[in-house]
Order: C-alpha cells, then structure tokens, then sequence
C-alpha cells in the first residue's frame, strides 16, 4: 500500500514536471521542446509564411512566459512582422529570411539553452536578446561562435562589448544621461527622486548615468532608493523617503510591473509627484487589472512615437490588425532590427549558404557603412556596437502613449 | 518624526503578515516535528481564489475569502494526506525533501491554470485611511485590517487551544506524540487539524498580503513564506506567541533597517539578525530547550 502511494506520488511529481514543461511549449509554439529533434521540427514548423529550408536563418531570443513576457511577445510580433514584409517584397536580394524565435523566460541560463536549440536549427543570424541580464549570457556564447548578434532591446553596456554584437536601442547609460537631460532642459522638475532596482543591471547602470549627469543639467537627486528582485512588493518606504524629500518628480528606471506597484502605491500614500520612466516602463497599460488611471501622466523615453509620421502610423496600424493590440516600442525596435539585418546583408554581399562564422566576418564591416532609416528613427553605427538616434518622449494621457 | 510612524506602522503591518504565515510554520513544525515548505505556496492558491472569485465569479469579498478559506483548508488537508501522511515514520530529510517537491508541484500547477503574468489584484479591503498629525501620517485600510487581523487571529488560537479539547489534543501531541496516541488522542485526527487550521490561515495571509502589495503570480507566496519562516525560528519554532512576536520584529526590523539603514540592504540585516539572536539564543526568543531522547 505504501509503495503503491509512493509510486503515485513519485508519478504525480513527474506529471507535474511534464505537464509544466508542456504548457511552456504550448504558449509559445514549440520553444523547449523535449528533445532536440522534436525542437527542430517544432521551431521549423512554427515559422508559417516563410519558405522553410533555403534562406538566411534568423533566431529570436526572448521572454514569451514569465515576468517579461511582454517584451518577448512583442519583439517576436515585430520581427515576425517584418520578415513576412521583407519575404513578400522578395527577400534580401531574392532570399527569404526565415525567422524562429525561442523563449527564454528571462533568464540567462535558459536563454543559453534555447540559443543552442537555434544553433541546432543551423541559425546562421541572431536577432536577441530581448532583456539585459540573458543577453550578458548570449553575448558570451555569440562572441565564441562568432555569431552575428543584432539586440532589438538588450540596453546594458555589455552586450554588446564583442565586436560581433550591436544595438537596436539605447544603452543604459545613454538612457539615463539623456533622461536627464530631458528633464533638465524642459525643466519638468529640479527636484527628483529616483528608485531603481539595484539588483538588475538595466536598471542600476540606467541610474549611475543619470546621478552622473544630473547635476549638470541643474538636477538635485533628494532621494536615490534601491530595492532587489527579492524584495519587491512593498515600496512605501522608497516613496515616503522620496515624499520626505521634497521630490516633485521621482524617476523609475525600472520594468514596468514594479513601476505598477509604486504607482499604486503612491496613489494609497496620497503622493502625486510627476513620474518619469524610460523603455522598462513601455508595457505598464498592457498590465493585466492595471487601474490605468494611475498611469495618467506618467511620461517615458521612448524609441517610437505612434502617431509621428507615416511610416510609424503604417507601423501601428500593420501591428493592430495583425495581433490586436497596440505595439509598444520592443515591437517597433524588433521590427527595426529585421530590416537592419535585411540592409546590412545586401551591404555585405553575404550569401545563405555561407556559415555563420563567415557571414559574422562580413556582416560586422557591412554594420558600419549603413544607415537605415527606421520607425525608431534614422540610425548608424560605431564600432563598439552602439546606435546613433534621437530619442523621444511621450506622456500617457487618457490610456495612451502620446507625443510630447 | 512622523516619517518614523508611518514606517512603524508599515512594519507592524507587515509582521503581522509574516506572523500570520508563521503560525502554519510553526504549529506544523510544533505538531508533526516537520517544516512544512509548501506553506508559502498554499498562500498564493489562495490569493488566486480570491482573484478568481471576485474577477471571474464576480463574488463579494467576504465570500471570495470565505472561499479562499475553504479551498486551502481542503488544500492543505489534501497535501497532508496525501504527499506526508506516508511519511511520518520515514526520516526528517525525506519528509522536508517531499515538502519542497509539494511546493513545486503548486507553483507549476498555478503556472498552468493561470500563466506567468503578473496579475493586479483588488484590494479587498475598502476601509477608508486614517488620516494623522494633519496629513503627515497615512495610515490605509489595508493596514489597519492586517493589523487587527492579526491580533484577532492570535487571541482566537491562543484560547482554541488552551480551551478546546482539540487544542489540549494539540498540546499533547506536540509533547509527546507516542504518550497521547495510548491515551486515546486520534493523533491522525490532530494532524490533520492542524494542517487545516494552517493552511486556513494562509490563505487569510494570502489575502492580507495580495490586498497590501497588488501583485499577483505564482511566486508570490515563496519569498514571504521564506519571510515568514524566518520570523518563526526567530520567535522559536513551535511556539505560537513566539511567531507572533518574531513576525511583528522582523517585519518591523525590515522596514526600518530599509528606511534608515540601506533599502538594498534589509534582507542582509534582516538575516544577520536571526544569526545573532541564534547565536545567542539558539531556540528563538521565545522557544524552549527540548531535549532530544535517545
């Protein structure tokens, strides 16, 4: 009798496991598949629209599950996107791009893994990662196999310090200098606080840059508060320093879902200072049961500005139609990204028979000499891998990002 | 000064939280001699039920907690039965082992049924703030009701026990487990009971907890059942008013070691100090010697 009810448990563990594993997969169209085989076929099958077999072999690293899910969502939306246009206007010089995206939950050891699972997919390009801390992970692996390696949305300094790596998006430090300098010359406030997530390289490297620069623009820092991933639901005390401090504008360098929490929050306290966030808090009105009323106000650094011209309202309007709902900036970045890729393999002349390594040596002169115009902007390169662009502002007012 | 109120206050509220979630520890541990680690996680079912009965049942709070109640009552019966019943004559570390695998098995099946993604909860809670010192201090409804929560919960289980016959049952148990079976306590019985009340009383904590920080997704029972089991070998395992005691400190200690001290650093401080209160007084603060037969 006991065996038998061990046995069940045992059995009931395992099923646990399996079942876990299962619902992964199915959220995401086959990403972690079993086995490696079962992968492939798997990841292969998923690319619907695109021609399996002959053309460039693109992955996508990102969170489909999991705290960040919504980047990853919309990275692989937006390159998704743009892939099928690029196919259907003929390709990068009459080769396809096929594209297969693989979750990694944000997390630098299963992001490492699923970049294997695309090494065994024969991927010859990497469009990833989506998040920082598992693009730190994938640069490593990248810089080994000398894979070309193009991040829609990784803003720390670090990936991309290997020369095979390069950027979409701002990287931390720009985004906290340039945050202060938004405020500073539009002179929103003088005096900020600021509560970041000392334990998320994204966010702390956001704030170092930011307390570097803030002076110069006539900034006074009341408050600098931190809090870690393990401690992250209560921030009364981060706003009641901040409140105690004087400070008119408290600036969130942080995800969004704490950036929901802390609005909340202050709402509960009775503190309304101007809140200031950069791309972390794109995704705040996407929250599940977020009162978005609570977000009214709040501005953000933002890549894309909706309504700016008549590629991004295309953007949009493309992006609507197809997953039903606004796209936010890691979409427009994503999207971005393929087309980089499509410009930067015309400019090298590399073909999709070539390995990765050989196209990486191509692909890494031809990222230097391009310049694409995008919905993000119009962007170059520098050899250390960083984007040149203006950023922009926005501000949600009446549940919507808005121009400012 | 005031400042310092209100992050008194935040403590206690919050340690009334950890206490009410170390009472499941502790009693579990006092009773079955066992660390129950999937404590934490029967909080976040609980949480979800209430999410789920309000959001999609569309229930009033009061019965959505009642529900909530219910389910982790049945729950926690359910895990005892079923994952450490079989055990109890396996050792500790088998018992602790199927413990921390019951644990996974909730949160995984939490994230099937309801997806990785963060969920906002609604306070259940309505009650307006208290206002104090002209504005200076804030304290809100949520706060109040933990607060009051908690003390009732702790005199309700103090008189349960000193005055019910299952609560002597209880005693008896946690005595000496051989001795009250041949004197005819259903220790089986007691066992469960305390699971049940247990468990109860974690999806009470789900509650207060999800309601205070509105943030809902299968991990959020673990890092305050962690929280919370601290608090319980802080206070002295197996001694209720020591969870009491022990909840409140950390919780109070945490808030203002963040707020006066380093907010990164409060974990760090919070854990240094159960090392030091261990080191000086290895059964908790209020814990008592037991000395092991041989």
């Amino acid at each position: 009798m006991k065996k038998l009810v061990s046995l069940l448990l045992v059995l009931s563990m395992l099923s646990a496991l399996l079942i876990g594993c299962g619902s992964t997969s199915a959220d995401n169209n086959g990403a972690e598949a079993g086995t490696d085989s079962a992968a492939v076929e798997d990841t292969a099958a998923e690319t619907d629209g695109t021609t399996e077999g002959e053309g460039f072999r693109v992955g996508g690293i990102g969170p489909l599950t999991g705290g960040a899910a919504v980047y990853g969502i919309a990275v692989k939306n937006g390159a998704q996107m743009a892939v099928d246009e690029i196919n259907a206007a003929g390709g990068v010089n009459g080769v396809p791009l096929v594209f297969s995206f693989e979750d990694d939950e944000h997390d630098p050891e299963k992001a490492v893994n699923a970049y294997n699972t695309l090494k065994d997919w024969d991927m010859q390009l990497l469009m990833g990662t989506v998040t920082s801390t598992p693009c730190l992970a994938v640069a490593e692996e990248t810089m080994n196999d000398n894979m070309y390696m193009l991040t829609p949305s990784g803003t720390a300094v670090e990936c991309v310090q290997y020369d095979n790596a390069f950027r979409v998006c701002f990287s931390d430090p720009n985004q906290g200098a340039k945050s202060a300098e938004y405020i500073g010359t539009n002179k929103i406030a003088t005096k900020v606080a600021v509560i970041y997530d000392s334990s998320d390289v994204y966010s702390s490297g956001i704030y170092t840059e930011f307390a570097n620069s803030a002076a110069e623009y006539g900034i006074e820092i009341v408050a600098a508060e931190a809090f870690t991933s393990d401690n992250k639901t209560d921030f009364r005390i981060q706003l009641q320093k901040a409140k105690d401090g004087g400070a008119e504008l408290v600036f969130l360098p942080i995800y969004y879902q704490e950036a929901a929490l802390i609005l909340s929050q202050a709402n509960s306290m009775g503190f309304a200072p101007i809140f200031f966030g950069c791309d972390g808090l794109d995704g705040i009105l996407s929250v599940e049961d977020f009162d978005a009323a609570l977000a009214e106000g709040v501005m953000l650094l933002t890549p894309l500005v909706a309504d700016e011209n008549d590629k991004t309202k295309a953007f949009v309007a493309a992006y609507e139609a197809a997953y039903g709902e606004t796209p936010i900036q890691f979409a427009a970045n994503a999207y971005d990204a393929m087309y980089i890729i499509k410009a930067a393999l015309e400019q090298s002349g590399a073909a999709a028979d070539m390995s990765a390594e050989e196209i990486c040596d191509l692909m890494k002169a031809a990222m230097l000499e391009i310049t694409v115009d995008g919905i993000t902007g119009e962007m170059t390169w520098t050899e250390d891998g960083e984007v040149n662009k203006e950023p922009k502002a926005v501000k949600i007012v009446d549940g919507a990002y808005t121009a400012m | 000064m005031s400042s310092f109120f209100t992050f008194l206050i935040n403590g206690i509220s919050l340690g009334s939280i950890y206490a009410i979630i170390a009472l499941g520890y502790t009693m579990v541990y006092g009773i079955a001699k066992m660390l129950n680690f999937a404590h934490g996680d029967v909080i976040m079912v609980g949480s979800y039920m209430v999410f789920l009965s309000m959001g999609s049942l569309g229930l009033p709070p009061v019965l959505a907690v009642l529900l909530a109640v219910v389910v982790c009552t049945v729950l926690g019966i359910t895990i005892e039965k079923i994952a450490y019943k079989p055990l109890r004559k396996a050792s500790p570390l088998a018992v602790l082992i199927t413990a921390i695998g019951v644990s996974y098995f909730l949160q995984n099946a939490a994230l099937l049924f309801f997806g990785a993604n963060t969920k906002m909860f609604t306070s259940v809670i309505s009650l307006p703030a208290i206002s104090l010192a002209e504005g200076q201090i804030n304290i809100t409804g949520e706060t109040q009701v933990t607060i009051i929560v908690c003390i009732i919960i702790m005199i309700g289980l103090s008189l349960f026990i000193k005055k019910t016959k299952a609560g002597q049952a209880m005693l008896a148990v946690s005595e000496d487990k051989g001795a009250a079976e041949l004197m005819g306590v259903n220790v089986n019985g007691t066992i469960s009971l305390t699971f049940a009340i247990g468990s109860a009383l974690a999806a009470v904590a789900g509650v207060l907890l999800c309601s205070t920080y509105p943030t809902l997704n299968p991990y959020t029972g673990s890092m305050p059942g962690i929280k919370a089991f601290t608090a319980a070998v802080f206070g002295g395992i197996g001694s209720i008013p020591g969870a009491f005691v022990g909840g409140i400190l950390l919780g109070i200690i945490e808030n203002l070691s963040k707020a006066y001290i380093s907010s990164q650093l409060s974990d760090a401080i919070v854990f240094s100090v159960l090392i030091i209160v261990l080191l000086v007084k290895p059964t908790g603060i209020l814990g008592t010697k037991i000395s092991e037969k041989v």
